[in-house]
C-alpha cells in the first residue's frame, strides 16, 4: 500500500469524476456510507438528494433523455436497489442510457441474509444492459468504466454497478483506463453498402412510401440527418410515441404520431404505403397493433437500427440494414445526392392527394367550445404560451397521449415520456432530471392526478434544488385512461379508476413552499399559463379540473390492426 | 462465453424472460480458461431461432454464438442408467447394452449402472429398448456439440 492508494469509494467518485459526470442522483445508506463520505468531501459531482429513490432512477433518466450524457445515480442495498427497479426497468425499455451504482452488504457476508442484503445482480438482471458484482477492489475503476462504455454505445441502457460495502473501504492504486476494449462486445458500426443500394432501388420504385421512425433517431442524434432525407424525397414523415422531436412536427411533411392513439393520416398511410422505412423504431404493439392485420405481401419494409434483435422480430422485412441511424442516414443521403433518378413523381403526388384526404377527416378534432375545461385545449394553449420551446415530461394515462397528439415537437430530447414500460410517477422526477441538465430552460410536466401522487413527495426535492418546474395537472378526478377502457370494453363498469379523496393540490404545493393555482374556467386557461411561466423562478403546480368524461382518439383497440381505429 | 460468475443464469434468464425452450444445455470451461463454452439444445420455428441468436449475441458476457445444426456437426451426450438387473434379465440386459456400445460401470446383486455416450436419439433409443419397468434412475448431461471440418467456432 502506497501513499496514493485511494480506497474503493474515492475511487468510485474518481471515476465519476474522469467520466465528467456533474450530478449524480441518489439516497443514502448504509451500504454506500463510504461513497457519500467521499462525496462530501469533493465539489466536482453535485449530488441530488431525491426522497425516493425510484426518483433518483427518474430523475437520472431524464437527464440523459435531455441532454447527451447518461444519467448516474447512486443508491443504497437492499431496499434502496427494489425502490430503484421500476426506474431501471422504464430507462431500460426505453434504452436510456444509465449507470447506476449501488451499495451492497460486505463481500464477507454475501448470501447470508444479511441486513439490507438483496441479490442485486439478481434482481436487476432482466431489466438493466448489463450489471457487475465487483468483488475485488483491483477491478474497481475498469469495471465503472466499463458500466459508462456499455451504457452510451450501441443500443444505449442502463448498466448497474453493485459495490460491497468493504470494497468501498478496501485501497489500491487508482488509474483510469484510457479506454475499454471486450472481446464480447463490439457496438463498432459497419458499413452496407450493398443494403445501401437495395434500399435506394426500392426508394427509387416507390408509389406510396413512408417514413416511420422511433426513439432510435432521438438516441443516436440523427434528427438533422432524418429530416434532410425525408425533405430531399418529398416524402410523408410519421414519429412513434417515443419518437417525437424526430423530425419537425410542424413541418407539412409530418402527418402526426402513429399507432394507438395516432392520428388518422399516420396510422391509414401506414397501413397503405407500399414502401415503408423504418429508421429506428420497432413494431411493438403500440404502434402497428396486431401484426397479422399489418402484414401485407405488396409492402416492401427498409429497417434501419442498431440492434440486430429489432429487426424481423414482430414484423419480417426486406431490407434490413444494421446500424448506427445517423451514420446509415448518412450513407443513404450521400447515395440519393449522387442518384440522377427521383422517385415516380406523378404517383407521390396523388399519395400525397389521398394523404391530405385522410388529413381533412380531422381526427383530433374536440368540443372548443366546451364550458368544461378540454384537456386538449390546455395542452394547445402550453404550446402557444410556451412557444413549442420547452421540454415536456409526461407521467402515463389520457393527459400523456394529449401532450403527444397536441404540443408540436419540432426538437428532439424535448419530449421525455415513458413509452415502454408506461410508468406512472415518471413524469415529475424526470423533469428534476430534465431541469438540472438545462438550467436555462423552461421544463413543463404534465401529469394527472393519479400519476402525479405516485411521486409527489419529490416536491420536496424540488424545493430544495429551486426548480421552477411548471407541472401541469390534468385532473379528471379518474385514472382516466384506465375509465377510458372500461368505458369502451367493459360496459361502463368503473371499477376502481375514480380517484377519491385528492389532496388539496394548490395547498398541498404550498406546503411544500411552491406556487398552486386551481382553474377551473376554459377562459382562464391561457392567463394562468401565462401567469405561471412569467414565475420563472418558481415552480408553479397548476390544477387545471378537466372534462371527466373525454376520451383520447383515435383509438386502435388492443389487438386490432392500424386501420380499424375509434374516431370521434 | 466469458468464464464470469453470472454468465450461466443471464443466459438461463434471457430463455425463460423470452418464453424460450431449453431442452439441455451443458457449460464447462474451455482450453482457455477465461472462456466457457456452453451447448443449448432449443426448438423453434427459423424465426425463433433467429431472434433466439441475436438475443444471445446480445448478452454482453456471451463472444460467440454458432447455430450448430446449420452445417455438419457432432454431438455427443452422457447418460448414467441404473436398472434392476434380476436372474435372466441380468444377461439381457448386458447383450442389449454391448449392442449399443454401452458399458455396465457397477453392478449389485440386484441393479446394475450403465454408462452410454451418444446422439440425444441413441439415448432415447436405449430407454426405449430397456424398458420404463426395468430403469430405476437416470441421469443425462445434455447434448455436447461441435463442427465437423474446419468449422470452428473460434476467439480471436
Ligand atoms: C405504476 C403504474 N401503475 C398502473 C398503471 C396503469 N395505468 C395506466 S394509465 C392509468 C391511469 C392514469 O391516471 P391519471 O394519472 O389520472 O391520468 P389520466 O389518464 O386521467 O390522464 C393507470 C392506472 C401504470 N401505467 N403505471
Amino acid at each position: 500500500m502506497s501513499a496514493e492508494d485511494l480506497t474503493g469509494a474515492e475511487i468510485t467518485i474518481r471515476c465519476l469524476q474522469e467520466e465528467g459526470v456533474k450530478h449524480i442522483f441518489g439516497y443514502p445508506g448504509g451500504a454506500v456510507l463510504f461513497i457519500y463520505d467521499e462525496l462530501f468531501k469533493q465539489d466536482k459531482v453535485k449530488h441530488i438528494l431525491v426522497r425516493h429513490e425510484q426518483a433518483a432512477i427518474h430523475a437520472a433518466d431524464g437527464y440523459a433523455r435531455s441532454s447527451k450524457k447518461p444519467g448516474v445515480a447512486l443508491v443504497t442495498s437492499g431496499p434502496g436497489v427494489t425502490n430503484a427497479i421500476t426506474g431501471i426497468a422504464t430507462a431500460y425499455m426505453d434504452s436510456i442510457p444509465m449507470v447506476i451504482i449501488s451499495g451492497q452488504v460486505p463481500t464477507h457476508a454475501i448470501g447470508l441474509d444479511a441486513f439490507q442484503e438483496v441479490d442485486t445482480v439478481g434482481i436487476t438482471r432482466p431489466c438493466v444492459k448489463h450489471n457487475f458484482l465487483v468483488k475485488d477492489i483491483t477491478e474497481l475503476a475498469a469495471t465503472i468504466k466499463k458500466a459508462f462504455y456499455i451504457c452510451s454505445t450501441g443500443r444505449p441502457g442502463p448498466v448497474l454497478v453493485d459495490i460491497p460495502k468493504d470494497i468501498s473501504a478496501e485501497k489500491f492504486k487508482f488509474s483510469y483506463p484510457a479506454s475499454v476494449s471486450m472481446r464480447s462486445y463490439d457496438p463498432i458500426n459497419k458499413d452496407h453498402p450493398e443494403q445501401l443500394k437495395k434500399a435506394i432501388r426500392l426508394i427509387m420504385g416507390s408509389k406510396r412510401p413512408m417514413v416511420y421512425t422511433g426513439g432510435g433517431v432521438i438516441l443516436g442524434n440523427a434528427t438533422s440527418q432524418l429530416t434532410r432525407f425525408v425533405q430531399m424525397l418529398d416524402f410523408p414523415c410519421t414519429n412513434t410515441l417515443m419518437g417525437l422531436g424526430g423530425y419537425p412536427a410542424t413541418d407539412k411533411q409530418f402527418v402526426g404520431m402513429l399507432g394507438m392513439h395516432g392520428t388518422y393520416e399516420a396510422n391509414m398511410a401506414m397501413q397503405n404505403c407500399d414502401v415503408l422505412i423504418a429508421v429506428g423504431a420497432r413494431f411493438d404493439d403500440r404502434v402497428i397493433g396486431n401484426p397479422k392485420h399489418f402484414s401485407n405481401k405488396d409492402r416492401k419494409i427498409i429497417h434501419i437500427d442498431i440492434d440486430p434483435s429489432s429487426i424481423s422480430k414482430r414484423v419480417s422485412v426486406d431490407v434490413p440494414i444494421i446500424g448506427g441511424v445517423s451514420n446509415v442516414l448518412d450513407g443513404l443521403i450521400k447515395l440519393l445526392m449522387a442518384s440522377k433518378e427521383k422517385p415516380k413523381q406523378e404517383a407521390l403526388k396523388s399519395w400525397w392527394a389521398q394523404i391530405d384526404q385522410w388529413r381533412a377527416r380531422d381526427c383530433l378534432k374536440y368540443d372548443r367550445k366546451s364550458t368544461i375545461i378540454k384537456p386538449q385545449m390546455v395542452i394547445e394553449k402550453l404550446y402557444e404560451v410556451t412557444k413549442g420551446e420547452a421540454f415536456i415530461t409526461s407521467d402515463v394515462g389520457q393527459h400523456q397521449m394529449w401532450a403527444a397528439q397536441f404540443y408540436k415537437f419540432d426538437k428532439p430530447k424535448r419530449w421525455i415520456n415513458s413509452g415502454g414500460l408506461g410508468t406512472m410517477g415518471f413524469g415529475l422526477p424526470s423533469a428534476m432530471g430534465v431541469q438540472i441538465a438545462n438550467p436555462k430552460n423552461v421544463v413543463a410536466c404534465v401529469t394527472g392526478e393519479a400519476s402525479i401522487q405516485m411521486c409527489i413527495q419529490e416536491l420536496s426535492t424540488c424545493k430544495q434544488y429551486n426548480l421552477p418546474l411548471k407541472i401541469i395537472n390534468l385532473n379528471n378526478r379518474y385514472m382516466g385512461m384506465v375509465r377510458q377502457w372500461q368505458e369502451f370494453f367493459h360496459g361502463n363498469r368503473y371499477a376502481e379508476s375514480y380517484v377519491d379523496a385528492l389532496p388539496d393540490f394548490v395547498k398541498l404545493a404550498e406546503s411544500y413552499g411552491h406556487v398552486g393555482i386551481k382553474i377551473e374556467n376554459p377562459n382562464d386557461i391561457e392567463d394562468a399559463l401565462k401567469e405561471a411561466f412569467k414565475l420563472k423562478d418558481k415552480l408553479v403546480f397548476m390544477d387545471f379540473i378537466t372534462d371527466q368524461t373525454e376520451n383520447v382518439f383515435p383509438m386502435i383497440p388492443g389487438g386490432k390492426g392500424l386501420s380499424e381505429m375509434i374516431l370521434i | 462465453m466469458e468464464n464470469e460468475a453470472g454468465a450461466l443464469s443471464r443466459v438461463a434468464g434471457l430463455f425463460s424472460a423470452r418464453g424460450y425452450n431449453i431442452m439441455s444445455l451443458t457449460v464447462a470451461p474451455t482450453e482457455d480458461p477465461t472462456l466457457s463454452r456452453m451447448t443449448l439444445v432449443t426448438v423453434g420455428s427459423d424465426s425463433v431461432v433467429e431472434q433466439i441468436t441475436k438475443q444471445l449475441n446480445k448478452l454482453i458476457d456471451v463472444v460467440k454464438v454458432l447455430d450448430l445444426s446449420d452445417g455438419d456437426h457432432i454431438e455427443c451426450e452422457l447418460m448414467l442408467v441404473k436398472v434392476s438387473a434380476l436372474g435372466k434379465n441380468r444377461k439381457e440386459i448386458k447383450a442389449t447394452t454391448d449392442i449399443f456400445c454401452g458399458r455396465i460401470v457397477d453392478t449389485t446383486d440386484t441393479s446394475y449402472i450403465i454408462e452410454l455416450t451418444g446422439t440425444c436419439s441413441k439415448l432415447d433409443a436405449f430407454i426405449d429398448a430397456m424398458g420404463h419397468s426395468t430403469i430405476l434412475e437416470t441421469v443425462r448431461t445434455g447434448a455436447s456439440g461441435i463442427g465437423r471440418g474446419e468449422r470452428a467456432l473460434e476467439v480471436k
